[in-house]
């Protein structure tokens, strides 16, 4: 299979970063990458990645199973990550993951049925001075309060995320 | 960007370009002191650099704080074999936040001191590790380099020395374990994020097999300043054996929670008060996890004590990577207990029976405890389990677990028997064996 | 080497080596260290935490899988300290695992059963919901039980490194890891069922096993398997006289840890549906049920009348019985049907390699002597399918002993993966060799493997070859079958008498072999032992008297006068000589009613016959083998205990009329066994199963005629 030129030239780089016969290296980032692309994991993925980077099938999918970001099925178009660890539940975190499961009507690591929204309740993202944070897809939002998760969710469905700063 | 408002009461040494208009630019790294240490350090030997880093006192700032120059006298010369830099910017440790703020703000500051590493163990290649959820930082990191590159500051013959260095990134895609440096290591050669058997150490078995200097994003961040400055002027910012500041990530209930750069040794309770302008909404003080989720948590009247390696290690706690969750009276323990003990039960890595299945018990039964199906057997059982765990894991994730479950209970040991008395069902109670006469 | 250093483990004070690990060093003084990830020869793991020991002067306990002795380290293996360890260890495992023991296929045999009574406590204290995934089949042997799984990846280490197959990983994280194969939900592997003998806990399990007994219902009997020629010790477990399971119980034969497809899972074929069980002669056309009686006294009759006026017997012995029941046949013919037309399936030229070595000592390679030589080369043999032993061996060797193995065959082979290696067509291996010629005379030893296509004076060329290397060089003459050696050795040749005697020591002359046995139109009776020739050449005589002595009605058998149903190896007491040429000894384990060892039918058609062939059991017969056959003169003791006992069959020439064009290997895949194979349903059942490897026992040749291609993989530098 082939990916997008940008990417092709992203893999190519990332390659040529590792020392001689250690192509192995790449199979965490290609992995990622191409799930950013993909959507998913998706077998021919697998394959490919392995092919890439001269490891087995199964020395992919034993990466896979491993790395918390790493999917096999498809993600929403936006996939929202509340975190609730210990900082983020001082300030709020658990209730607004139970808002954002009212709000969306999904629970967790649920996809809304038109695949725009999926979401998750995540560990540490590393926003806890800016506490409760959460990620929409690499984004970070810090200090959301039930109203800012609202308003970003509205721009999530009709089409102004990322348009404007957040 | 900070993301908060500076502190008056801080000393700029790392994050001094941080406010600066385009931080991360090279332009504004060298109009500010930057890639001036790498000159001098070229003149410098081996034995010298790390004399001068021992002098610094500068510890690790990934949470174990061991003396960085030691670390890097560990690595053997003329093996014969590649050496590595590899930074570690897989920052997941619960209520750390501040290598993120380095990454954003001062790559060039990062570079340059894996450049110093590299130059002292005539390295060839650093690779900068960086947890996937800061794909930002990659974009960020990467034009850094991409500038070092052109102007000379990374490639081939670095500065005329004849010397060569490369620079890379390379993400991680969601392990806590990661963090755990030959985790780390084994990450970055594609496999699963799983501990090595120790020793050998990275320092003489590392990246690619090889000896490699292995530093925390901070540690390698607070090299430059002390080959422009000097270490003993470095030493000098912070207490004895506890040398320089650190960024100190305050979260929780104060009212203006944020990343600061403090002198080593400056007081847990000035942070709170001075720093971060007090407790939110004029709440009392309940307790304070000093050093990341996994340092055992102090109450508040074992607070009055300095920020530093050492002062915490008597305090049978630990600075760690410098998260402060600060923790007002309203705080339920028993569900902070919870949060911290799902938070290793989701990331440990499994290798080992006593963490894969102690931090999964442990979380099951403060599960049932938060919801109120606790019994009174359960404390000292949650105890007895963190002791089963302790010191008998595999890497540190399963001490990192138990160390601060540890804690809550023997702390707040009331604060779970409170929740017993309130609980309305009545103990489930073990069915009666029937005999049969 | 290095001084001892000196510990104390327990107060006992101790020496090891430097670099011994603590908990071989406690083992080695009587001193038990539990663990479940150690495995010996496996890489370290450190994983499972049971071998927890106190260390004096360590504030934390220490792992005594990974730490090696120090001088003056003073340990404590019981301490309080130690055994509450232990104690929380099985109590963390207990958490998650299913308390199934009553039907669990290794409940009684389970090492976490064992370790939670030596060291767990009286009663649970969790009282949490257990995780919980469903069984999966991974393979028509394998199943997989992920809640029984301690994750102590032994598995994944045998798999891997064990077998350089590595078909198992370990996906997911923390408390939901579990182990994975390696397409996706079923394996593609050597379905060798090594990870069900070596996990600790049940769950691996056995599909031809599962469910069927609890351990201590069965017997355990020792035995060698009876497909290929390695000789891998098998253990039956017997069960009112019929087999349950095979599998390496104890690990006391030639082949250690291993065991391929074959020795664990096609025992099968004994209990086939179509199992003879009774005599069979042919009347007005068909061949019809009768007893032993009649059947025996039909034989006999016509053999004595054909004796009588000098008529043309032929005789075809087998692969796969015994020493003793091969010695008898051939004396039976030479002595009471008084032929020489005698032969069975040559496999390999043993007596080319054995007249062009002139009975050297020392230059025939054992099959444990495979683990420890130096060096090793492979010469058209694709060792993992043909000879699974050998090639685990060889593989073993290398990864713990650093030794280097070379290959040169005709297509890609396992050994591509850590050997030297190059693709030869047949017939262009020395091309190869003479490019290696400088290399391999730098090895300090070397033991050179080949496979059936090297015969007749290629044999005495490599000989030639290895002697011009001025270094000790050992041979291995690769053979297909549980007994094709011994068949060899034995005497079922035109031309040779047992122990590769000339046939002029008997006053015979050289008699037809199997070919022109089956050719010869003149044929009186030909009587077919275990084999079945007829699948590749029709019998020429149309008025040949044919009697067939077998387990099945084989394409052979159906063509027969009289069947005579023959007890299988598992069935029978006698001794089997491997492709090293190591004896070893059958024991009997199952029954099948109706069927007799072919020993047994020997003598009672002697008797019939009213021939005096002397006392034969298998013990009398073995012991005038021993007296009688040169190399065969092994002790007994070793035997007698399960070991193995080389032979060394020559001390001179061998005198014989080479015959290359008669050396035909079968070409079994690790999933096919001659006629023996088609009737395991399971090595079936594994050919037919999604993505299945070896598939066509008759390989197309890979490599283009007239070419060669050198490929070095691995430089031993």
């Amino acid at each position: 299979m082939t990916f997008s030129p940008e990417l092709e030239a992203r893999f190519t780089k990332l390659l040529a970063s590792y020392p001689p016969g250690r192509t192995r290296s790449a199979v965490v980032p290609m992995l990622l990458y191409a799930q950013d692309e993909v959507g998913a994991v998706t077998q021919e993925v697998v394959e490919e990645v392995a092919r890439r980077c001269s490891v087995t099938p199964l020395q992919v999918d034993e990466v896979i199973g491993y790395y918390s970001m790493l999917h096999r099925k498809p993600l929403g178009k936006y996939h929202v990550q509340v975190c609730t660890n210990i900082a983020c539940q001082a300030l709020g975190g658990e209730q607004l993951f139970e808002h954002a499961c009212r709000a969306l009507r999904l629970g967790n690591k649920e996809v809304s049925s038109d695949g725009l929204i999926s979401l998750e309740e995540v560990e540490c993202i590393g926003a806890c001075s800016w506490a409760p944070a959460i990620q929409i897809n690499y984004d970070f939002h810090h200090f959301v309060t039930p109203e800012r998760f609202d308003q970003l969710i509205s721009a999530l469905r009709d089409g102004s995320y990322g348009r404007k700063a957040s | 960007m900070r993301y908060n408002d500076p502190s008056p009461l801080e000393v700029r040494v790392i994050s001094q370009r941080f406010d600066l208009p385009d931080p991360a630019s090279i332009d504004t790294y060298l109009a500010n002191e930057g890639y001036v240490a790498i000159r001098k350090v070229l003149g410098m030997t081996p034995e010298a650099i790390i004399e001068e880093l021992k002098t610094s006192s500068l510890r690790g700032r990934g949470g174990a704080g061991f003396p960085t120059g030691m670390k890097w006298s560990f690595v053997p010369r003329n093996t014969g074999k590649p050496t590595y830099i590899i930074c570690n910017s897989d920052e997941s440790e619960p209520g750390t936040c501040k290598d993120r703020l380095l990454m954003e703000n001062d790559p060039h500051q990062l570079i340059e001191g894996m450049l110093i590493a590299g130059w002292t163990i005539k390295s060839n290649k650093g690779y900068i590790f960086i947890r996937g959820e800061y794909r930002y930082l990659i974009d960020i990191v990467d034009r850094a380099i991409a500038e070092a590159y052109e102007r000379g500051y990374l490639g081939k013959n670095i500065l005329g020395s004849g010397w060569d260095f490369d620079v890379y990134t390379h993400t991680g895609a969601g392990a806590y374990e990661c963090g755990e440096e030959s985790a780390l290591l084994e990450s970055l050669e594609g496999k699963r994020g799983v501990p090595r058997l120790k020793p050998p150490f990275p320092a003489v078995v590392g990246a690619f097999q090889s000896p490699t200097i292995l530093n925390n994003c901070e540690t390698f961040s607070s090299v430059p300043v002390i080959f422009r400055n000097g270490g003993a002027w470095y030493a000098e910012l912070g207490t004895p054996k506890n040398g320089g500041t650190r960024l100190v990530c305050v979260s929780g209930h104060v009212n203006k929670p944020g990343v600061y750069e403090l002198p080593m040794g400056f007081p847990i309770m000035r942070i709170i008060h001075e720093v971060c302008g007090g407790m939110r909404n004029g709440k009392k003080l309940k307790a304070v996890i000093p050093g990341g989720s996994s340092s055992p948590v102090l109450r508040a009247d074992e607070c009055d004590i300095p920020y530093d390696f050492d002062s915490l290690a008597k305090a049978k706690t630990m600075a760690g990577s410098g998260g402060i969750v600060v923790l007002d009276e309203d705080t339920d323990i028993v569900a902070v207990a919870l949060r911290t003990m799902k938070f290793y039960a989701h990331e440990s890595c499994g290798w080992c029976i006593p963490c894969r299945e102690g931090t999964t018990w442990l979380k099951k039964i403060l599960t049932r405890f938060h919801e109120g199906g606790g019994l009174p057997s359960d404390i000292d059982l949650i105890g007895e389990l963190a002791g089963n765990m302790l010191g008998r894991t595999f890497c540190a994730l399963g001490d990192a677990a138990a160390m601060p479950t540890g804690g809550f209970i023997t702390k707040f040991r009331g604060e779970f028997e409170e929740y017993l008395n309130r609980q309305s069902a009545p103990e489930p109670a073990a069915p009666e064996l029937v005999s049969i006469a | 080497m290095a001084d001892p250093v000196k510990f104390t483990i327990d107060g006992q004070e101790l020496q090891a080596a430097p670099g011994t690990l603590l908990i071989n060093a406690a083992k080695k003084a009587g001193i038990s260290i539990p663990s479940f990830c150690y495995y010996d020869d496996l890489s370290l793991q450190a994983a499972c935490r049971m071998c927890l020991v106190e260390v004096e002067k360590t504030p934390k306990l220490q792992v005594a899988c990974t730490l090696p002795v120090a001088e003056g380290m003073v340990v404590h293996t019981d301490s309080p300290q130690v055994r509450q360890a232990r104690k929380g260890m099985v109590e963390f495992l207990l958490t998650n695992h299913p308390l199934d023991c009553p039907v669990c296929d290794k409940g009684g045999e389970c090492e976490l059963q064992d370790m939670v009574f030596r060291y767990g406590a009286g009663e649970s204290r969790f009282r949490e919901t257990k995780v919980h995934v469903d069984e999966k089949q991974w393979s028509p042997v394998v199943f997989y039980d992920a809640p029984r799984c301690i994750l102590c990846y032994r598995c994944v280490r045998i798999c891997g490194e064990g077998l350089g197959v590595s078909a198992l990983g370990v996906g997911n994280r923390g408390v939901v890891s579990e182990i994975i194969p390696n397409a996706g939900d079923h394996l593609e592997c050597d379905e060798c069922g090594l990870c069900i003998d070596i996990c600790p806990v049940g769950a691996l399990t056995s599909g031809t096993y599962r469910y069927k007994t609890r351990p201590w219902e069965m017997e355990h009997i020792g035995t060698i398997c009876t497909h290929c020629s390695n000789g891998c010790k098998t253990t039956l477990g017997v069960r009112n006289g019929d087999i349950i399971r095979a599998n390496n119980r104890d690990h006391s034969g030639v082949n250690g840890e291993f065991l391929c497809i074959k020795g664990r899972y096609a025992f099968d074929f004994n209990e086939h549906p179509e199992r003879l069980t009774a005599p069979l002669v042919r009347t007005n056309g068909e061949l019809k049920p009768v007893s032993w009686a009649i059947a025996l006294a039909t034989v006999a009759k016509k053999f004595n009348e054909l004796r009588a006026r000098n008529g043309k017997f032929g005789v075809i012995g087998s692969n796969h019985t015994t020493n003793e029941e091969n010695y008898v046949l051939q004396k039976f013919a030479r002595q009471v049907l008084g032929t020489s037309n005698i032969d069975h399936h040559r496999t390999g030229d043993v007596a080319t390699l054995l007249d062009a070595l002139q009975g050297r000592a020392n230059v025939l390679a054992t099959t444990g002597g495979l683990l420890k030589t130096k060096a090793a080369l492979v010469i058209d043999s694709d060792l993992a399918q043909e000879q699974p032993l050998l090639a685990f061996q060889l593989r073993a060797n290398a990864r713990l002993n650093k030794s280097h193995v070379y290959a040169i065959t005709p297509g890609p082979v396992r050994e591509d993966n850590y050997a030297k290696t190059a693709r030869a067509e047949l017939g262009k291996e020395f091309d190869v060799l003479d490019g290696w010629r400088e290399q391999l005379a730098k090895e300090p030893e070397l033991v050179i493997l080949f496979g059936a296509a090297i015969k007749g004076e290629a044999i005495r060329r490599l000989v030639a070859f290895g002697d011009s290397l001025g270094i000790p060089v050992k041979y291995v003459c690769l053979v297909d079958y549980s007994n094709s050696r011994g068949a060899s050795d034995m005497g079922l040749l035109p031309d040779l008498l047992p122990g590769y005697q000339p046939i002029s020591n008997a006053a015979l002359e050289p008699g037809l072999n199997a070919d022109q046995i089956l050719a010869d139109p003149n044929l009186d009776a030909l009587w077919v032992i275990g084999a079945n020739p007829f699948v590749r050449q029709n019998l020429a005589s149309r008025r040949a008297f044919l009697v067939v002595q077998d387990l099945f009605l084989t394409e052979t058998a159906r063509h027969a006068d009289v069947v005579l149903p023959a007890a299988s190896a598992y069935e029978k007491n006698g001794t089997v000589t491997n492709v090293c040429g190591d004896v070893q000894r059958l024991s009997r384990g199952a029954k099948t009613m109706g069927a007799k060892p072919d020993l047994e039918i020997f003598a009672l058609l002697a008797r019939e016959m009213r021939a005096d062939l002397g006392v034969l059991t298998p013990e009398a017969v073995f012991s005038e083998i021993r007296s009688a056959v040169h190399g065969y003169d092994l002790p007994l003791l070793v035997l007698e205990t399960g070991g193995a006992a080389p032979t060394a069959p020559v001390n001179g020439r061998v005198l014989f009329q080479a015959k290359p064009e008669l050396i035909r290997s079968a070409g079994n895949t690790l999933f096919t066994s001659g006629t023996l194979g088609r009737y395991s349903q399971m090595l079936n059942s594994v050919m037919e199963a999604p993505g299945a490897l070896y598939q066509d026992p008759h390989k197309e040749p890979v490599v283009q005629p007239g070419s060669v291609q050198v490929e070095t993989i691995v430089s031993h530098g």
